[in-house]
């Protein structure tokens, strides 16, 4: 059966039908619905306006990528969001611990853990996390490698990455001394020995991070600064020139990706 | 034009030659660099006074000589020359049982003890800290050896490495003898020899070049 045409539809009677649109330059006050569908656009305006934003972001975003872009080019973001997640419930955790090494850390660890709503989810997630950053940076590294993305012109994002993965390191160390219990205690002592072991400047690096000649009073409390206040603030800056790299200079086609040369310059050569 | 260009390229060391507004006689550095040297100065000297402090506030604690402290650990009679009794004595004070350490105690015995360096402590007194990275080391009886149980160090009554991968003999503490209480004291790092040292960390070799290689702290006192 063939589709008939589409009737016109009925004429409405004048008072249902919809009233035309009133432009929002027009002489009459706007109505709160017209309002409210320009709110967001005038925030975003306003501050585009005094900041030039919109071009930093679509700098950022909105970038071209090489054919071949695949899965493990995730692996950075998935990092940085590791990264992110651990600086979340790191600060959320600060709110409750104390690093009291004669017994109130690990004691406001128990607190956290036993009784505080959602502590053991949250703790739980900075202690995993940890060990999921660790590994996110691996594969992202191993990524780079294999893909020859460390080469010209991307050799200081390497270098920059090294420092990270030094950094996130550190992070690893150091918090690891935090729950103050006997895991905690006798790693850290065994760790701060494998410092002590270099030559020359061995003896002083771990005299540095023990903040003496013994495991001390001060000791906790310097991880914990060196843990939450000085490596976080290196890692967030780094992290920053890291992805500012990345915008300039783009990312790498995977090795196995063939270039493919525009119709007219392959006529050229011929 | 020409004669202009020509003013320009022969600089000469006085502003006042350079035909700068307001220029002195023999006055050398422009107002500009003046300025711009002052800034930079001003902006060195403020950032060292913050940076130079922190720095030595945070690095201060490798130079700091902590006081000698002794610790009775019991009656002469509680110790015998065959064999270890375990004490606990604190290390560093007020961070409870952190600050803690088990010292192996024994009376000086002139038939094992035969090294020149033992003669003058009445009683010998060996650190449980594990001369490999730091693990507690216990004595045990059956095997007359301490034993770590982190990376398998094992050392001799006199504790000296026998096997595994430490690198110099357990440490040891000075004692003293005060009225009828045998008193723990300082800690002191021994080589392969027994010679003495002033303590060094655990890992820290002290034989050959090693006691060079790893200088003792700053703060070290001789007793």
């Amino acid at each position: 059966m063939p589709k008939l045409p589409k009737l016109p539809a009925p004429p409405l009677p004048a008072a249902l039908q919809e009233a035309p649109p009133r432009p929002s330059e027009g002489k009459g006050p706007s109505g709160p619905l017209e309002d409210a569908k320009q709110a967001g656009i005038t925030v975003v305006d306003w501050v585009d306006e005094r900041t030039s934003l919109s071009g930093a972001t679509r700098w950022l975003l909105f970038r071209k990528v090489p054919k071949g872009t695949n899965w493990f080019y995730t692996l950075g973001s998935a990092t940085m969001f590791a990264f992110l997640s651990q600086a979340v419930t790191g600060v959320f955790l600060a709110m409750y611990y104390r690093p009291d090494p004669a017994g109130g850390a690990y004691e406001s660890i128990r607190y956290v853990t036993n009784d505080v709503f959602l502590g053991q989810f949250v703790r739980g997630m900075h202690k995993w996390g940890s060990s999921v950053m660790v590994i996110l940076v691996f594969l992202h590294m191993g990524r780079t490698f294999f893909f020859g993305a460390y080469k010209y012109p991307r050799e200081l994002n390497w270098v920059i990455g090294v420092v990270l993965l030094i950094l996130t390191m550190v992070m690893s160390f150091t918090g690891y001394l935090l729950p103050f219990d006997q895991r905690a205690y006798w790693a850290t002592i065994v760790g701060v020995n494998i410092n002590g072991t270099g030559p020359l400047i061995g003896p002083y690096l771990s005299d540095f991070l023990r903040g003496g000649s013994e495991f001390g009073a001060t000791t906790l409390s310097r991880f914990y600064a060196i843990h939450m206040l000085l490596v976080p603030g290196l890692l967030a800056a780094l992290i920053g020139a890291h992805l500012y790299l990345v915008a300039k200079l783009g990312t790498s086609a995977p090795p196995w990706q063939k270039v493919e040369k525009r119709s007219e310059l392959r006529e050229a050569e011929v | 034009m020409s004669d202009k260009r020509a003013k320009h390229t022969s600089k000469s060391k006085y502003t006042l030659d350079r035909q700068i507004p307001g220029a002195f006689e023999g006055e050398t550095v422009t107002r500009r660099a003046f300025m711009t040297g002052t800034a930079h100065t001003a902006g060195a000297i403020a950032a060292t006074a913050f940076t130079l402090p922190a720095l030595g506030f945070a690095v201060g604690p490798i130079f700091k000589s902590t006081p000698h402290r002794w610790e009775s650990v019991g009656p002469v009679d509680s110790f015998s020359d065959t064999n270890y009794i375990p004490v606990v004595m604190t290390v560093t004070p007020n961070i409870g049982e952190a600050g803690k350490t088990t010292v192996y105690v024994r009376k000086f015995n002139p038939e094992i003890d035969t090294d020149p360096y033992d003669r003058e402590t009445p009683y010998i007194a060996i650190s449980s800290r594990c001369a490999h990275l730091g693990c507690p080391v216990r004595w045990v009886d059956a095997a007359e050896r301490f034993i770590c149980p982190c990376h398998g160090g094992v050392y001799d009554l006199l504790g000296r490495r026998v096997g595994g991968p430490p690198v110099r003999p357990l440490d040891r503490f000075y004692t003293r003898v005060s009225g009828e209480d045998v008193e723990v004291g300082p800690r002191f790092s021994v080589n392969s020899e027994l010679r003495r040292f002033s303590p060094r960390d655990p890992g820290q070799p002290l034989d050959g070049v090693g006691q060079y290689l790893y200088p003792s702290r700053p703060g070290a006192q001789k007793l």
